[in-house]
């Protein structure tokens, strides 16, 4: 198979821009710029090269490269995409150059180190949505960190040490906790098959005793809840969002929560399905609560990017809900709304950042009737708006769909040895359904104090509307919001072999029995407690209604 | 496939009914600003007008003849590409012209493009022209989405789609910040109601594994298998639960109590937009909708009751609102509130054919009094009007707009239900329907009361209708811009004309059957034409009955004559007290006897005052205190910066040890020598503990800290003798572990520590209980 470079390569060309820019003159402030511009620019065309190798009815990895990296601890440098990761991939490669363009006013001091972060930021991202071994994962997770602690260290706004160090340490926690899971991980499996890797495909291979898992993946689910950011654990997110520059918050929104939804399917459930299996209800009620808590707590900000931040923790709610549903539409679902979270919540930050340049403020008592002046931007909004509203025929109603579909639907696949997996499935869905009228309600009420009623404040009177470049960063991204609206099919087709392989990977895996650690498929497997149930649970569908 | 010749440019011919006006939409809304206000026009009313056109041809063309075929339920269907798929879930985005979307896509597409017709003259003032537009196509194609959907998403496509276009319009004018408020309002209500569609939907798919209309009205026969009387809830069929939620999504949609508060503030838009939406077709998708799942519907006699009973409290509650308005559009926005209660109780007595017949007719009569209304508060702003829509300000307008006054009338006539206009033939069917209906389970007498609820309302109907037509075109003008109004242009009126006519004719088809007179067969062709794509019985286990009663002639003639003198009656309480200007009985009566429902009325029964205490105030509540207690103080400033303080503390006192000086070190090295000592000097006593191992004894010692070292001795005495024990070889126990036979032991055992440096001894002793026979 061919096309093994691409994902190297897309690693590499944001780092080496990164080398390049810190070489250039300090003083050269649109050299940076148009620096970062071109280079993310030429890893997104390079990145669109993943859809020419890419085999969309194959569900394993693809373009697999695979170097050893560390060998007395067998760590390899390896990578490759499969359905699930090929789109997030693609969005952030999106993502960057948009967000590059559309905030190229806004910084004002330290470009070049600016231009860097990104680039690093940009190289960590992909690192860990491609990265098929657990150690290189670990790397990229953190290398991710940094850069975004900058970013809202250096260009953020009035506290921003206060947020960017609640960021760091909140997600350090979750990470180190992570680094301790892996170790065991890594020991166990290492004793069990004799040779010490951190590939995750022979990790993954690997069946600990339910007690061991319970803990591992409690650990790899914090890191990964807090990234979501699942409730209670969100509150790093709304100062995050706040104090970092529009690029950050962006960046944060569209693609770096993805990560906690990315890596429960990626690498906790995979490496610890009885574990899931365990804290599925948990999460799942959790995701629940952080919907409709989310929506509600919106609704009570004035600070508008305060707002869309908390409608993330809603919306990210559904991702999490549909993946732990574990129905093909929920999974499916759950990395669809991904893609569609990234590009609507980044254009809500993008406006925001578009009407931060022209005001400095972001409370919504400042604005009112700025259809009137800027009727492009108001138009433009109002599609984005609505996508992350999940209007139909726009990206987000796909997801949301899906996902409430999957839940709904959950109780009639629960493996046999779980007969409890989730507890009262179409409640949950129906819970998670008014999502649906809080979306509609807190957003609509920031469209309307922003762009409805009297022009009566006097610093709105001579707002331009969208510039070129600020119109260059818009229409792609309501294109998009389009496309994945209209056309979802061609996306959840790519993703469908995948999410089908997960699926009865973990079905497989999730009914082996309980025992010392040892290989999956190794033990002979002792019947079910209830014969039956596997066979009695898809025709008489129980759960909710009782 | 059998109509794959119906294409034009690769698409189906069904796809370019909605997709004309949203081309037109899309053109004008995006680049419309740079046209002229003539481009922008012909661009509008040409995308509706050809939908109209092609609508005309597919339903009088090949779907006549699968008509007569007898394939009008089949009718069209043609796939456009498939929408998701995923897993089991296929969704194909698919139109269907059947018998029933085709009474719904003409009545769209033709009153759309007179109401099209006539903003040009009504918007002719409106800067934003372009916008206006793009947004009155963009609805007429979503509202053809909705109705030509084959399967429940593409039509919520539709359904939300209408609702967003209803959004902007209600707040057009955005400026003003009340109508903004009643475009969101109109929104979040429709999306309360949206949620319970989905719902609906999600169970829809959950039992049958499908959303296609056809495929699951399939499921209801029995060579699929009954999904839709299985058990749910208790004893209720899965068909009562779907039912209901989507019935909520339908009142929400189709302005049902509790959810039709939005109708009234939606007035704040353009009154074609009135017209169009608020009227004649949006706020019929509800009963549409429910008459497309009639095979649902008819499966569950519960559904049904919540149905009529929810229809008949509205026709009811809203005809008694009426009253009072002071506002031409409010008065017409309660009269379409409870016009669509009748046709809701029409679809809850399983009339399908009066719900859509009413629908029909009420587009007709409706959409020329809204039009109507407009024509005459563009006469009152021309006269220099301020608030151009309170009556109170009109009268005498007969002499200043003779043909709004002329088509007002009609559609007044039609409305109140008098013979032989429309409005007398759809209303009469629905009365004689509940009057007739007796559906297995009902209570015998539930079809009475729904008629005799239906004709208080009609009553009520006839009454405000008319005190407003009074109020309106009567009497003397009670303002002076009464008096300089003026009739409007013909751009405004041809379209009334229209209206006015189709108003008065459009009746005849939908007559009653008689047995003793034969009647021409066009005159039932409505019921025949709908037949094929409604459920004709009843659906159960037990087997399938007609849902409607067959009434003798000399009933539903008597039916008949009730009704039109219930509406005569009415006509003439208004002309009393109202027929010259309202009278002075009014006053006297809404100052005596009448002055709390006066009040009541006025004040829509304070459902807005209810929802704004009980709803919308503890909403706000809630997030803000969820937001400041949980968020701030609970997780954030408890938890998260908690234990930020505690590991500060710990910090902090760690720091007072490392801040540089010698002297702290070093006091730091002395105490924490001085407690090393301390601890190891601490010496714990030794002891020895003993478990039973079946007929042996395990003894280990426990040195404590320090005596026992490597150097020291140690020796068991067993029988508590004082004198240390040897084994079987001769030599002293020393192990500190040992293991013996329980006979050797004593009732006390001594452990005997010697240190070889200290030359301290020490002795243990234990009294050793052993279980059970021992």
């Amino acid at each position: 198979m061919q096309g093994q470079f691409i994902l190297p390569l897309i690693l590499g060309l944001p780092l080496l821009g990164a080398i390049l820019v810190m070489c250039t003159p300090r003083a050269e402030a649109s050299l940076h710029k148009g620096m970062g511009l071109g280079v993310t620019i030429i890893t997104f065309l390079v990145s669109l090269l993943v859809l020419r190798y890419f085999n969309p009815r194959e569900a394993g990895m693809q373009l697999v490269f695979d170097v050893e990296w560390i060998p007395g601890l067998g760590a390899h440098f390896k990578t490759g995409i499969d359905g699930i990761s090929i789109f997030l991939v693609l969005l952030t490669t999106l993502i960057v150059p948009l967000t590059l363009l559309g905030t190229q006013k806004s910084i004002e001091k330290h470009s070049r180190e600016f231009i860097a972060a990104i680039l690093v930021l940009e190289t960590g991202m992909l690192g860990a949505f491609v990265a098929l071994d657990v150690f290189l994962f670990y790397v990229c997770w953190e290398v991710m960190l940094i850069p975004m602690y900058l970013l809202i260290g250096i260009w953020g706004g009035q506290r921003r040490l206060y947020a960017s160090i609640k960021f760091v340490i909140y997600t350090m926690v979750g990470s180190l906790l992570m680094l301790v899971a892996i170790f065991y991980l890594y020991v166990q499996a290492g004793n069990v098959t004799g040779v010490y890797t951190t590939e995750l495909d022979k990790l993954s291979q690997v069946a600990l005793p339910q007690s061991a898992q319970f803990w591992c993946f409690a650990a790899f689910a914090l890191a990964f809840a807090i990234k979501v950011p699942l409730f209670p654990l969100h509150t790093w997110l709304p100062d995050a969002h706040v104090e970092a520059p529009t690029a950050g918050s962006v960046i944060l929104a569209s693609v770096l929560l993805k990560f906690g939804i990315y890596g429960f399917l990626r690498f906790a459930m995979p490496l610890f399905p009885h574990g899931a299996a365990i804290w599925a209800p948990v999460i799942a009620i959790l995701a629940v609560v952080g919907i409709i808590y989310g929506a509600f707590v919106a609704f009570a900000q004035d600070d508008v990017k305060k707002l869309v931040a908390y409608s993330s923790v809603s919306h990210m709610g559904f991702c999490a809900l549909g993946i732990f549903a574990l129905t093909a539409y929920g999974i499916s679902g759950s990395i669809y709304a991904m893609l569609s979270h990234g590009l609507t919540t980044g254009g809500l930050f993008l406006g925001i950042g578009f009407l931060y340049e022209r005001r400095h403020t972001r409370r919504l008592a400042e604005y009112g009737g700025i259809w009137k002046q800027m009727p492009i931007f108001a138009g433009l909004y109002l599609i984005i708006v609505m996508g992350s509203a999940g209007l139909p025929a726009l990206s987000g109603f796909v997801g949301e769909f899906l996902t409430i579909m999957g839940t709904f639907n959950a109780g009639d696949t629960f493996p046999a040895n779980f007969p409890n997996y989730l507890p009262y499935p179409r409640l949950l869905g129906a819970l998670a359904a008014t999502g649906v009228i809080f979306g509609a309600i807190y957003l609509l009420y920031m469209f309307q104090k922003v762009f409805f009623g009297k022009l009566d404040k006097s610093r709105n009177g001579h707002l331009k509307d969208l510039s070129g470049r600020e119109l260059a960063v818009f229409i792609p991204l309501c294109l998009g919001i389009f496309l994945l609206g209209v056309f979802p099919r061609p996306f959840l087709r790519v993703m469908e072999p995948s999410v089908q392989k997960f699926m009865s990977d973990y079905r497989i895996r999730v009914q082996e029995p309980d025992g010392p650690a040892h290989k999956y498929g190794a033990m002979t497997p002792v019947e079910p407690m209830n014969p039956g149930a596997a066979d009695a649970a898809p025709a008489a569908p129980t759960g909710g209604a009782q | 496939m059998e109509y794959a010749n119906l294409k034009f440019a690769g698409l189906p011919l069904l796809a370019w009914i909605p997709l004309l006006p949203l081309l037109g939409a899309f053109i004008n809304l995006t680049i419309g600003r740079w046209f002229s206000r003539g481009t922008v026009h012909t661009v509008a009313i040409a995308a509706v007008a050809a939908s109209c056109g092609l609508s005309l041809y597919l339903v009088f063309g090949p779907l006549w003849t699968a008509f007569k075929a007898g394939n009008g339920g089949v009718g069209i269907y043609q796939q456009v590409y498939t929408w998701i798929e995923v897993g089991g879930l296929k969704v194909d985005l698919a139109f269907r012209l059947d018998t029933l979307s085709a009474v719904m896509i003409l009545i769209i597409t033709f009153v759309g493009t007179l109401i099209h017709i006539y903003s040009t003259g009504y918007m002719a003032h409106d800067p934003r022209f372009g916008a206006f537009f793009g947004y009155l196509n963009l609805f007429t194609g979503a509202m053809l989405i909705l109705v030509l959907g084959s399967n429940m998403l593409v039509m919520f496509i539709g359904w939300e789609g209408v609702g967003l276009c209803s959004f902007l319009l209600i707040g057009f004018w955005y400026e003003r910040e009340d109508y903004a408020t009643a475009g969101r309002k109109a929104f979040v209500v429709n999306r309360i109601g949206d949620f319970c569609f989905l719902l609906g939907m999600f169970l829809l798919f959950w039992a049958a594994k499908t959303l296609d209309f056809r495929e699951l009205s399939m499921a209801n026969s029995a060579t699929v298998g009954p999904v839709l009387v299985e058990r749910f809830w208790g004893g209720e069929r899965l068909a009562a639960a779907a039912g209901i939620f989507l019935f909520i999504g339908a009142c929400g949609k189709s302005a049902q109590l509790p959810l039709f508060v939005w109708l009234p503030d939606a007035m704040a838009g353009p009154t074609p937009v009135s017209a169009l939406i608020h009227a004649a077709t949006m706020v019929t998708a509800g009963v549409y909708m429910v008459c497309r799942l009639s095979f649902l519907y008819s499966a569950s006699t519960t559904a049904l009751i919540v149905v009529s009973t929810v229809g008949l409290l509205t026709a009811l509650a809203a005809a008694f609102m009426a009253f009072a308005q002071t506002d031409l559009k409010k008065v017409l926005a309660y009269s379409t509130v409870s016009q669509l209660g009748f046709m809701f109780v029409a679809a809850g007595t399983g009339n399908w054919t009066a719900a859509i017949f009413h629908v029909g007719t009420h587009a007709f009569f409706k959409a020329c009094l809204f039009l109507g209304a407009g024509s005459v508060m563009h006469g009152m702003e021309h006269g220099g009007s301020q608030t151009p829509g309170d009556i109170r300000t009109m009268g005498g307008l007969r002499k200043h707009m003779p043909i709004t006054r002329a088509t007002f009338m009609v559609s007044c006539l039609a409305i109140a239900g008098i013979f032989p206009f429309s409005g007398f033939f759809s209303k009469d069917e629905i009365l004689a329907g509940a009057f007739l209906v007796h559906p297995p389970g009902w209570p015998i007498w539930y079809g009475k009361i729904l008629w005799f609820g239906l004709l208080i309302a009609a009553l009520g109907t006839a009454f405000y209708m008319w005190r407003l037509y009074f109020l309106v075109f009567s009497g003397e003008e009670r303002s002076e811009e009464a008096k300089h109004a003026h009739e409007s242009p013909p751009s405004m009126w041809a379209p009334l004309v229209i209206l006015a006519t189709l108003a008065t004719i459009a009746g005849f088809i939908g007559m009653p059957h008689l047995e003793g007179i034969h009647l021409p067969s066009w005159s039932h062709g409505l019921a025949s034409w709908l037949a094929p794509s409604t459920a004709p019985t009843w659906y159960g286990p037990e087997g399938g009955g007609a849902i409607m009663g067959h009434g003798s002639d000399g009933t539903i003639l008597g039916l008949m004559a009730v009704a039109l003198a219930i509406g005569v009656i009415g006509i003439g309480g208004a002309w009393m007290l109202y027929g010259k200007g309202p009278s002075r009985s009014v006053d006297k009566l809404v100052e005596g006897p009448l002055a709390g429902a006066y009040e009541a009325s006025k004040h829509k029964l304070w459902f807005d005052e209810i929802y704004e205490a009980s709803i919308v105030k503890p909403f706000r509540t809630i997030a803000t205190g969820l937001f400041e207690i949980v968020d701030r103080w609970l997780i954030d400033t408890v938890a998260v910066n908690g234990t930020a303080y505690v590991i500060g503390i710990f910090g902090r006192i760690s720091r007072w040890f490392q801040n540089g000086q010698v002297q702290r070190y070093l006091a730091g090295l002395v105490v924490g020598a001085a407690l090393v000592f301390f601890l190891a000097s601490r010496k714990a006593e030794p002891t020895f503990s003993y478990e039973v191992d079946g007929d042996e004894l395990v003894l280990k010692a426990d040195a404590g800290a320090g005596l026992l070292t490597k150097t020291s001795k140690l020796k068991w005495d067993l029988n508590g003798d004082g004198k240390a024990d040897q084994d079987a070889s001769g030599a002293f126990y020393t192990e500190p572990e040992i293991r013996v036979r329980i006979g050797d032991v004593g009732a006390r055992v001594i452990l005997m520590l010697e240190d070889p440096v200290t030359r301290e001894n020490k002795q243990v002793s234990r009294t050793i209980e052993l279980p059970g026979a021992y």
